[in-house]
């Protein structure tokens, strides 16, 4: 919903302090993930992640969540999807060149960043869109892969 | 740098720390305040159109753009008129946008235009497809400008796809990406450069420029970061045909921000034309006089016969003459009567 969508990026602090939590839940929670198995949890994780992140910030179920590098503002809501900042026809009351209803998501994402402890990786270049992660838990992944990464990784103090 | 792995087929080898064989980015090396412009495509499958159009801006340009369905609208591919002007003699800018090709027609293209011998790629995001004659076609946006920069990089970098597979012979072109200083967020787009040349990019052609002071306080930022020394930074100009076309081109171009006193002045003249040249001409005189600015990039849509005598005006040429080469002309000429 637009203006929850909103919301969140003006709360974007709170939100960044809240994610860090959670996912440092979720990386404890690795061995019961494994035991349980990463396959069976996708399907229901998937949804609930569809669902709350759906009505946070308009979800597309990218897999590839970016919102802690985009001032908490979904990158998959720009019309040309982009992931790497704004284009060149932002309106200048900040509104979209393709949807003039709405504000820039890049405009958004740069105002949410600012107020963020980390806002500063909003320059950090993201690879292009891997499309075979759609719909699957972005959640359920970074657990994953960071999970591997601290057994692969002994000098890992996070 | 990527030199060393080009065919021994082809002469043009780039100079030392050059990583193309191009007019463009020896102009800029060399320290030559540089100028571009864009060819009107045709909507027509006849060369001599694009030869046309390409003579009469070639006298005072270093390269050539040609767009990519800009603006959205259909018309001569940006690869097919590379291949004619490259085949006449002139040294195109091939445009690439994200919004009509996935990755994987994308990176075939480069490999096809640096065999045709481009040395210039310009990275752009591109238009949506609302902004144009087909808003029912589906928007690609597989890559965005800074993906594209970074692959394209990648190919001529590290001699690969961005799948990993290995080229036997790497694309050596000179890349470029678009910069709008004159959209918000106004304070972000400095760093947006930054990223855009930590991505690939070794110029940029920016969007139109009718607001000088707005430009200078993008040029402060980008000074601070020392951008400049590390990209070449082509500011975009052009004549406005009357405060109507200005009005129009405002509200219906994404992105051109044409400030309510350039209109006003337009409205004022007895002849608005030649007062819209005489506006280009003094706001590349002022441009040039920035600090970091390598050269401008006349888009004249529709009125490219004033691109010679803007730029003559106006100066900024001293005593070079880009593309008047004898050989050239010959060449057209060829071409002209084999067709």
């Amino acid at each position: 919903m637009y203006a929850v969508r909103q919301w969140s990026v003006r709360n974007a602090r709170g939100l960044e302090w809240l994610y860090s939590k959670f996912a440092a839940t979720l990386l404890r929670l690795h061995p019961l993930f494994e035991r349980v198995g990463y396959g069976r949890l996708e399907a229901p994780v998937a949804s609930l992640e569809r669902r709350l992140k759906g009505f946070m910030f308009d979800c597309h179920m990218c897999g590839q969540c970016a919102l802690r590098a985009t001032g908490m503002s979904c990158p998959m809501n720009c019309p040309k999807s982009l992931r790497n900042g704004p284009c060149g026809g932002v309106r200048p009351d900040g509104h979209c060149e393709v949807e003039p209803a709405m504000r820039c998501v890049w405009v958004e994402a740069w105002n949410g960043a600012r107020r963020m402890r980390e806002g500063d990786i909003i320059s950090d270049i993201h690879n292009p869109v891997d499309h075979r992660l759609g719909e699957t838990s972005s959640w359920l992944r970074v657990t994953r892969e960071q999970s591997l990464a601290v057994e692969t990784d002994s000098d890992w103090t996070g | 740098m990527a030199g060393g792995s080009r065919t021994p087929m082809n002469p043009d080898h780039p100079l030392p720390g050059h990583s193309s064989a191009g007019r463009l980015e020896r102009v800029l090396r060399a320290g030559r305040f540089a100028v571009t412009a864009e060819l009107n495509p045709p909507d027509s499958a006849d060369p001599r159109e694009a030869y046309e159009r390409a003579l009469v801006l070639a006298e005072v340009c270093d390269a050539i753009n040609a767009t990519d369905a800009s603006g959205a609208n259909t018309h001569m591919s940006s690869l097919g008129i590379c291949a004619l002007l490259t085949n006449a003699g002139y040294a195109p800018v091939m445009q690439i946008s994200c919004r009509d090709r996935n990755r994987i027609a994308i990176q075939g293209d480069v490999l096809g235009a640096a065999a045709l011998g481009v040395s210039n790629i310009l990275c752009l995001t591109g238009d949506g497809v609302q902004a144009g004659d087909q808003p029912g076609a589906k928007p690609v946006f597989d890559l965005d400008g800074i993906s594209l920069l970074e692959t394209i990089r990648i190919m001529r970098d590290e001699g690969r796809f961005l799948s990993g597979r290995k080229l036997t012979v790497r694309p050596q072109v000179f890349l470029g990406a678009a910069a709008n200083p004159f959209a918000p967020p106004y304070d972000y787009r400095p760093l947006r450069l930054a990223t855009k040349v930590a991505a690939g990019a070794q110029f940029v052609q920016t969007q139109y420029c009718f607001d000088v002071p707005r430009l200078e306080r993008y040029m402060d930022q980008v000074r601070d970061r020392g951008l400049h020394e590390r990209c070449f930074i082509l500011v975009g100009v052009g004549p406005l045909a009357s405060a109507r076309a200005a009005r129009w081109i405002r509200s219906n171009v994404p992105g051109v921000h044409i400030p309510d006193p350039v209109i006003a002045r337009l409205e004022h003249a007895e002849k608005p034309k030649l007062e819209g040249k005489q506006i280009c001409i003094e706001l590349i005189q002022q441009i040039r006089e920035i600090k970091g600015i390598a050269g401008v990039h006349l888009m004249a849509y529709r009125q490219e016969e004033l691109v010679s005598e803007i730029i003559g005006e106006s100066g900024v040429l001293d005593d070079r003459h880009p593309q008047s080469h004898h050989k050239r002309s010959h060449k057209v000429q060829n071409i002209r009567t084999a067709t």
